[in-house]
């Protein structure tokens, strides 16, 4: 009776539920059903029908068709040189964070804290309005430079196809970097106070705590952004490279998926957008469940 | 290293002496972070000023350090561009109903998931949370939401993003540390599921609520990339993707507004005349100022939301 009771119980409570997972079903497993354009020759408004299938013709394409070959190698180096370079340069929020936690005056750290996180919370469109006002050739920086003699031509920041990675790194970092130091400050916060107080004691002196006790108990948080990072390797987001791309460097900007955006809604390569973002996906799954074995083995712990 | 004799240790005064190494590593940090923020803050500056300053002298980049002839007439010029107001409604529309339903949302769904007696739990849990690892793809998308006749339709910036799995695993860890005793005496006491959800949990996991919502709120109100895919009725648009165009297109809104407003004292009104820079600069300032102005308020959630990341599932 009481258990009669109980299941009647459950499966109430999970009518509850249903609404909310039949909006799970239809905005994240249903266009899964999508996949299938991968396989046909698709060019919208032709409803699909099977004597517009054409097997693995698209994933051939991405190996054998020279033009796509080269498009696709173009993509995937601006992807990793621009993942590359996140990853090469990931510690930075954690040193951020060690010698901002260093300042004794209280005010003047909380002041830091405050504005570096702020760029977090604007959208990309924003900072292109910035990027665009700053860096135009009527910005502040030309404005500065010609003043000062430096140059007479004002230099064209955004419209040129020099540094884009390094350029698109700086606008990651200035968005970012303040933020990811939260976790990092949190990780500091949490030291005990008296590890640090007895090394002082036994005669350390800033850069020797930093070294022996600050880094070393903040490494573990370090390591899973590292992982975290692997395993978004090439998921780089499209929308700052779309707000700042531009004819002149649109050769180094197209990441994998700006690529796949602009496949299928610039040229009309539905069917090979949908089979690259496939591949992607295939992909990330393995990387992530890789980095999370890693993890497993060397923390013990993963974090999926 | 006992106790006491750190504290002897730390009221001796001896150890806040600095050594010459740590001087100088004390003012280098300074003059570093100094210019980090700087970097950060004035930017925001440069737009604000340029704003307000005298269009000529903006537009050809002479308002740097603080503003020069000062007008706010831009403002109301801006307002008069076709659909910047309606742009406004759309993205406050879409974060204010947004933000309420991610928040239900995650709320109770990471309650349900705690009752041990929902059928099913362990598979639909993972049914929910296994969605943060995978995406279809923009075609795939685009087509269902063709299907569905969300293109041009304003419940397209709600209803996919109704649904946050990390939301929703971050709610249900928080639940799960409320203590049993308490739903246990309240369903002793005659309260069902429900009950219990809106009277003892919604009250005590506010402070996580607090967190969600804010964080939708600024996904919600930065959104851009949906507007691109699914919108193309200009009633619709929102004020990122109107900014975005406007930096675009500058220029003929500038014309467009200039022709319109054009008065009897043209000498007089140069400075206030419209110019491409004047209608980007202030159209930014209105679209990140609201982000700016609730910041302060919601930096206190900040620690816990970034633990969101963090999360275990």
């Amino acid at each position: 009776m009481v258990n009669k009771k109980k299941k009647w119980r459950g499966f109430q409570e999970f009518l509850y539920i249903l609404p909310f997972l039949i909006i799970v079903a239809i905005f994240s497993y249903y266009p899964l059903y999508g996949w299938v354009y991968a396989f046909f020759d698709y060019k919208p408004p032709k409803p699909l029908s099977m004597d517009l299938f054409v097997g693995f013709k698209w994933f051939k394409t991405m190996v054998e068709n020279p033009v796509k070959v080269k498009q696709i190698l173009g993509v995937l180096r601006n992807t990793f040189a621009i993942s590359g370079l996140s990853l090469l340069f990931s510690w930075f929020p954690m040193i951020f964070a060690v010698f901002l936690n260093e300042i004794k005056c209280v005010p003047f750290k909380k002041f830091v804290q405050t504005v570096t996180t702020i760029p977090n919370f604007i959208s990309w469109v924003l900072v292109f309005s910035i990027a665009y006002s700053v860096f135009s050739s009527t910005g502040v920086i030309n404005s500065i430079l010609m003043e000062l003699g430096v140059t007479t031509e004002p230099i064209m920041f955004l419209k040129s196809a020099e540094h884009v990675y390094f350029k698109q790194w700086l606008w990651l970092t200035w968005k970012n970097a303040g933020w990811a130091a939260i976790m990092y400050i949190a990780a500091i916060t949490g030291i005990d106070e008296e590890l640090t107080e007895a090394a002082r004691v036994d005669g350390a002196n800033r850069m020797q705590i930093i070294r022996h006790i600050t880094i070393p108990s903040i490494l573990p948080t370090y390591f899973v952004i590292v992982m975290l990072n692997l395993a978004n390797f090439l998921t780089n987001g499209m929308e700052q490279f779309y707000v700042f791309a531009n004819s002149f460097n649109k050769e180094y900007i197209q990441v994998l998926d700006l690529y796949v955006y602009n496949l299928a809604m610039g040229s009309g390569g539905y069917s090979l957008s949908v089979a690259i973002s496939i591949l992607k996906t295939v992909v990330s799954i393995v990387l992530l469940t890789a980095t999370n074995k890693f993890s497993k083995l060397v923390r013990g712990e993963g974090f999926i | 290293m006992g106790k006491k004799k750190i504290d002897e240790y730390k009221s001796s005064g001896v150890h806040y002496k600095q050594s010459f190494g740590d001087r100088v590593i004390s003012i280098i940090t300074y003059i570093v972070y100094s210019v980090f923020a700087f970097v950060c803050v004035y930017p925001f500056y440069y737009i604000f000023i340029n704003s307000i300053s005298s269009n000529q002298l903006s537009e050809r980049g002479k308002v740097i350090f603080w503003p020069k002839e000062v007008h706010f007439t831009n403002y109301a010029s801006v307002m008069k561009i076709d659909g910047l107001f309606d742009a406004f409604k759309v993205s406050l529309g879409r974060t204010v109903v947004g933000t309420i339903f991610a928040v239900f949302s995650s709320a109770f769904l990471g309650y349900m998931f705690t009752r041990k007696t929902l059928w099913g739990r362990k598979f639909w849990f993972r049914f929910v949370a296994a969605t943060m690892y995978f995406n279809a793809g923009i075609i795939p998308l685009y087509i269902t939401m063709t299907n569905l006749h969300l293109t041009n339709n304003f419940w397209v910036y709600v209803l996919p993003m109704a649904i946050s799995p990390f939301y929703m695993i971050l709610c249900k860890t928080f639940v799960e540390s409320v203590p049993n005793e308490l739903s246990d005496a309240a369903s002793i006491d005659g309260a069902g599921t429900l009950r219990i959800f809106f009277s003892i949990m919604l009250p005590i996991i506010k402070p996580i609520l607090a967190t969600v919502a804010i964080f939708t709120a600024v996904n919600q109100w930065n959104a851009f990339q949906d507007t691109l895919l699914y919108i193309t009725e200009k009633k619709l648009y929102t004020l990122q993707f109107v900014l975005y165009n406007y930096i675009n297109q500058a220029s003929s809104i500038k014309a467009l507004l200039n022709g319109s407003t054009s008065g009897t004292n043209i000498v007089a009104s140069m400075a206030k005349m419209q110019t491409a820079t004047s209608i980007r600069m202030t159209v930014t300032v209105v679209v990140v100022a609201p982000v700016l102005l609730v910041y302060p308020f919601f930096q206190r959630y900040f620690t816990k939301g970034i633990m969101i990341g963090a999360v275990k599932g």
